[in-house]
C-alpha cells in the first residue's frame, strides 16, 4: 500500500487552518498540531465551551469565514484526511538526517522534501508528556506575539498587554477592570478599546503614538484597502458612541500607583517622536492595556535553519522557506493580519500538496489568493510605517525600571553592560546581566533591550521553543523514529 | 584616516584567557590593548559553564597549571568574587559500581601525590554531600578545590580591572612583521596597532591568528552542548559528575561523548554540560547530544526528570592534538606569544596562563614552566607530530 504523503502543520490559526485545508483537499494527509484546545488561534479565539457564550466578538463577515474554515476541518477530519492534535505544544521541529527519499514510509518522487521531519511536542495543559510526530514536510504557521516596550511603572498590577486584554475579552468575556486606558501603537488598539467599552468598561482614553500626519501621508496605500478602511471607520464610530477620547501623537510616559495601577501620565510627541514640553497630563485609571505592535514567532524556523528577513521568516512566492520541505505562512512570515494569513496559508497548502506529489504547482490556480496577498502585504507595510514605536522611547526609560521581568534586570544594568563592561550584542548583554535568561528567554524583553543598548535585534537562537522537561529530553526516541498518532 | 595606536602589548581576543593575559601584563607594568572582532566574552567564554576543575586532570603540566590557577582564582575572588559569582563549591565525582570506584580511587591517589586534595567518600557520605543523588552509587571522591565562576562576567570584570584599552568590534586582519621576521603589531580593519609584543588569545580561532603571522598552530573546534534548567532552590550543591567523565575529556574520539557535569548555580538554574564532539563549527541543534546530557543528568539526579530545560546552546572548545594549550613565546615569530588551545579548561586555567604570559613578556618565565606548552611543538619537518 502506498501511503499518502504527510504534512505537519504547526499552528491552527488562520494561516495553519487555511494551509491544512488546502493540502488535505489535494490528497495530502495533514497533521495539524496546535497548542489551543480548539482551532482558531489568537484571531478566532473562542470562549471556552463551559462559559456558554455563543460566539467570539468578531464582525459578522469574519465569523462566517471562520465557520467555513471550521466546517472544512470537521469534514476532512471525519474523512480521515486530517488529524488535529489539540493541546500539543511544539518545542522543536527537526529535520531528519538521512538521504532524500530514504525516510521511513516516504514514497518515491518526493523531489523537494529531503529526508523528513520530526515534530516534537508536549501534550496536555501541564506540558509534561513528550509526543513526536513524523512528517514528510512542514508548514510553520506559528503566528506572532505582542511587543510591549517598557516605561516607568509598566510592571504594576493593572498594566496588561493590549493583546492580553483582547484575549480575555474573546476567550473568557471577562472585564479586566473599571476604568481603562488603551495605549501604545498599532491597529490592535482600536478593537481593544471598542471591545472594552462594549463590555462595560469606561475607556478614559485611547492613546496612539502615531501622529495623525503620518496616517495621512500613507493614505494612498491605506485607501487601497477599502474594506480595512471601512472596518477602521466602524471602530472610530463605535469609539465616538462610547465617548472614548482618542489622543493621537501621544505616549504613556509613566504608570503610577503603589500596590496597583492608579493613573497614567501621557504626553504629546513632536514629529520626531520626542516629548513636547508641557504636553503631559495625568489620567486616573485602574487598567492600562498597552501594546506596540506584533513580532513573528520564528523559534522553530530558526532551529530548522530557515533564513530570516528582518524579524520574519523569509519565504518565496510559494511560501517556501529556504529549507527544503519547510513552508511558512501567516504572521511568522511578517505581521499582516488574519486576511493575509489566510491567503498565505492557502498558497502554502497548495504548493506543499503539489510538491509532496512530486509535481510543480501552477501559481495561476491560486491567482486570487496571490493578488490578495500582494494587496494585503502592501497594506501591512504601510501600517508598519505609520505605527512604529516613537523614536525617542529608550531615552524616556529611567535607569531603575525593570526591563527583563523574568530576571528583574533594570535598564541601568543593561546600559552599564554595553557602557563599561564591553557587551556588544544581545547575547553578551544577556551574559553580563541575565536579561533574557529567564522563563521567556528574552521573547518579551529582547526588543526593549535592543532599543536601550543600541544592539541590533538579532535572532535569539532558542532551540527550545518552550521549556522542556529534562525527562522528555532523556526519553527522546533513539533513531527519531516515531509513529503517526492514529486518533485525535 | 585612522590613527595608529601604540602600546607595549596587544592581546588578540577578549575572552577569559585574553582578559587574564591583559590583567597580569598590566599588573607587570605593561601598557596593554585588547582587541576583539566581537564583544567581550563573545566566543567560547560566553558558552561555557565556568568550571574551575582540578578533579578531572591527571598529574602533569595541565594539573600544575590548574593548581596554580586555582590559587590565583581564590586571590582574584577576594576582590571581584561577588561580581563574577565565584563559588568554591567543590567537586564530587561519583562511581556507580565497585569497579569504577576502585579505578577512581587509584586515579585520586595519583592526584594526591601531585598536590590535589582528594577525599574518598563512601556511599553514605555521598548522600550527606548530595542528598538528591540517585541511590545505589558505590562511592566517590570529594575535591574541595573545584570551584566555579560565571565566565562571561569574570572576563568582563577582569578586563575592566586590568585598565587595558579595550577595542571591541575590531578585527585583526594581519600580524605586522619586520623584514627580519620580528613582530611589531597587528593590522586591523580600523587601523594598525604597533607593539613589540602580540599575544594570541583567540581561543578556538587561535589557529587563524597564528596563520596571520605565518606560523602553524593546529587549533580545532570541539563542540559542546550545555543544558540550562529553570531556576531552582539549591538542590545540587557541588559540581557532580560520574567517573567516566574523565575518560571523555581525555578521549581523542571525534564521536559524541556525553557524560555530564551537573551543578547548581548562584542564579538558580542547574547547568548540565557538556558533550564533546568534533564536528567543526556546526552550531545547529543536535538532539542526540541533548538526549545524552539529559539522560546522564537524570541518572545522577532523578529529580531532574520533571525539571524543565529552558535553553541549550553550543560552544566550541579550542582543541590541540595533545589536549594541552599553547602558552608562551613563538620562536618562529619573535614577539608573538600564544595563549590559546585550552580545550574545555580555559576558564579554570586562565589566571595561571595570564601569569605565565606576563612573566614571559617581562623575561621572567623559566623554561621548565613553559616547555610542555611550547607552541611550536606540533612542527616536525613540515609534518604533524603528536
Amino acid at each position: 500500500m502506498t501511503e499518502r504523503p504527510r504534512l505537519a502543520v504547526v499552528g491552527a490559526g488562520p494561516a495553519g487552518v487555511a494551509g491544512a485545508l488546502a493540502a488535505a483537499a489535494r490528497g495530502v494527509r495533514v497533521i495539524l498540531v496546535d497548542a489551543g484546545e480548539q482551532a482558531g488561534g489568537q484571531f478566532y479565539r473562542q470562549p471556552a465551551p463551559a462559559l456558554g457564550a455563543r460566539r467570539p466578538r468578531l464582525p459578522d463577515h469574519r465569523w462566517r469565514t471562520w465557520e467555513r474554515l471550521r466546517d472544512g476541518l470537521d469534514r476532512h477530519r471525519s474523512a480521515g484526511r486530517l488529524i488535529h492534535l489539540t493541546d500539543h505544544h511544539v518545542w522543536c521541529v527537526q529535520r531528519e538526517s538521512g538521504e532524500p527519499g530514504t525516510a521511513e514510509g516516504a514514497p518515491a518522487g518526493r523531489g523537494s522534501t529531503a529526508g523528513g521531519f520530526t515534530v516534537h511536542a508536549l501534550r496536555g495543559p501541564a506540558q509534561e508528556e513528550g509526543v513526536t510526530v513524523r512528517a514528510d514536510a512542514v508548514l510553520l504557521a506559528t503566528g506572532g506575539y505582542e511587543q510591549v516596550l517598557p516605561f516607568a511603572g509598566w510592571t504594576l498590577p493593572g498594566v496588561v498587554t493590549a493583546g492580553g486584554a483582547q484575549a480575555m475579552l474573546k476567550g473568557g468575556l471577562v472585564l479586566p477592570g473599571g476604568t481603562a486606558v488603551v495605549a501604545g501603537t498599532g491597529p490592535l488598539l482600536l478593537p481593544v478599546a471598542t471591545g472594552l467599552a462594549a463590555a462595560g468598561a469606561r475607556v478614559a482614553a485611547l492613546v496612539e503614538s502615531a501622529s495623525p500626519g503620518a496616517l495621512l501621508r500613507r493614505a494612498p496605500a491605506l485607501a487601497a484597502q477599502p474594506g480595512k478602511l471601512a472596518e477602521g471607520a466602524g471602530y472610530a464610530a463605535r469609539l465616538l458612541r462610547h465617548g472614548v477620547r482618542t489622543l493621537t501623537g501621544y505616549t504613556v510616559v509613566a504608570a503610577h500607583g503603589t500596590d496597583r495601577l492608579e493613573a497614567v501620565t501621557v504626553a504629546a510627541l513632536d514629529r520626531d517622536g520626542r516629548l513636547r514640553p508641557g504636553g503631559a497630563r495625568r489620567i486616573p485609571c485602574d487598567t492600562l492595556a498597552v501594546g506596540h505592535g506584533m513580532l513573528p514567532h520564528t523559534d522553530l524556523a530558526e532551529t530548522l535553519g530557515c533564513t530570516l528577513s528582518g524579524t520574519a521568516v523569509r519565504v518565496d512566492a510559494e511560501q517556501r522557506t529556504d529549507v527544503p520541505g519547510v513552508w511558512a505562512a501567516g504572521e511568522a512570515t511578517g505581521i499582516g493580519g488574519a486576511a493575509l494569513a489566510l491567503a498565505e496559508g492557502h498558497i502554502a497548502g497548495r504548493s506543499a500538496a503539489a510538491r509532496l506529489h512530486g509535481t510543480a504547482p501552477d501559481p495561476r490556480r491560486w491567482a486570487a489568493a496571490a493578488r490578495a496577498r500582494t494587496r494585503l502585504r502592501e497594506f501591512a507595510t504601510a501600517l508598519d510605517a505609520v505605527y512604529a514605536p516613537p523614536a525617542g522611547w529608550p531615552d524616556r526609560v529611567p535607569d531603575d525600571v525593570v526591563v527583563c521581568r523574568c530576571e528583574e534586570v533594570t535598564a541601568g544594568q543593561m546600559r552599564a553592560a554595553t557602557g563599561s563592561l564591553g557587551a556588544g550584542d544581545l547575547r553578551t548583554v544577556k551574559l553580563l546581566t541575565r536579561a533574557g535568561m529567564g522563563w521567556c528567554q528574552g521573547r518579551v524583553c529582547a526588543p526593549a533591550v535592543a532599543g536601550l543598548t543600541g544592539c541590533p535585534l538579532d535572532p535569539g537562537r532558542r532551540p527550545f521553543a518552550r521549556p522542556v522537561p529534562i525527562g522528555v529530553l532523556a526519553d527522546l526516541p533513539e533513531a527519531d523514529r516515531t509513529d503517526l498518532p492514529e486518533a485525535d | 584616516m585612522t590613527k595608529r595606536l601604540t602600546c607595549d602589548v596587544v592581546v588578540v581576543g577578549a575572552g577569559m584567557v585574553g582578559a587574564a593575559c591583559a590583567l597580569y601584563a598590566a599588573r607587570a607594568g605593561l601598557g596593554v590593548r585588547l582587541v576583539d572582532r566581537g564583544p567581550v566574552s563573545g566566543g567560547t567564554t560566553g558558552a561555557g559553564e565556568g568550571n574551575l576543575l582540578v578533579s578531572d586532570k591527571e598529574p602533569g603540566p595541565e594539573l600544575r597549571l590548574a593548581l596554580s590557577s586555582a590559587r590565583l582564582w581564590a586571590e582574584l575572588a577576594r576582590e571581584h568574587g561577588a561580581a563574577f559569582e565565584y563559588e568554591p563549591k567543590g567537586g564530587l565525582v561519583v562511581a556507580p559500581t565497585p569497579d569504577a570506584l576502585a579505578a577512581l580511587r587509584e586515579f585520586a591517589a595519583g592526584q594526591r601525590g601531585a598536590g590535589v586534595t582528594a577525599v574518598p567518600v563512601d556511599a553514605r557520605q555521598l548522600t550527606e554531600l548530595e542528598p538528591h543523588l540517585a541511590p545505589g552509587m558505590a562511592g566517590g571522591v570529594h575535591y574541595p578545590q573545584d570551584a566555579q565562576v560565571m565566565p562571561a562576567l569574570a572576563a568582563a570584570h577582569l578586563v575592566r580591572a586590568s585598565g587595558a584599552a579595550l577595542h571591541t568590534g575590531r578585527t585583526v586582519t594581519g600580524v605586522l612583521r619586520t623584514p627580519h621576521g620580528t613582530v611589531y603589531g597587528v593590522r586591523t580593519d580600523r587601523g594598525d596597532i604597533h607593539a613589540p609584543a602580540v599575544v594570541n588569545a583567540a581561543g578556538t580561532w587561535g589557529g587563524e591568528v597564528a596563520a596571520l603571522a605565518g606560523v602553524r598552530l593546529p587549533v580545532l573546534p570541539r563542540r559542546g552542548f550545555v543544558l540550562v534548567t529553570e531556576p531552582l532552590p539549591r538542590l545540587v550543591r557541588h559540581k557532580v559528575y560520574a567517573a567516566d567523565y574523565v575518560a571523555d575529556v581525555a578521549s581523542d574520539s571525534a564521536a559524541l561523548r556525553g557524560s555530564p557535569v551537573v551543578e547548581g548555580t548562584a542564579a538558580g538554574p542547574v547547568l548540565i554540560g557538556a558533550t564533546r564532539e568534533r564536528v567543526g563549527f556546526d552550531r545547529s541543534l543536535s538532539l542526540p547530544a541533548v538526549r545524552a546530557l539529559a539522560a546522564g543528568a537524570v541518572g545522577l539526579f532523578p529529580f531532574l526528570r520533571r525539571v524543565r530545560a529552558l535553553r541549550t546552546y553550543a560552544g566550541f572548545r579550542p582543541y590541540l592534538p595533545d589536549h594541552l594549550p599553547a602558552i608562551g613565546p613563538d620562536p618562529r615569530a619573535p614577539g608573538l606569544f600564544h595563549a590559546c588551545g585550552h580545550e574545555g579548561a580555559g576558564i579554570g586555567l586562565a589566571p595561571g596562563t595570564g601569569q605565565l604570559i606576563a612573566r614571559a613578556l617581562t623575561g621572567e618565565a623559566s623554561g621548565p614552566d613553559l616547555a610542555p606548552f611550547r607552541p611550536e611543538r606540533f612542527d616536525t619537518e613540515g609534518g604533524d607530530v603528536r
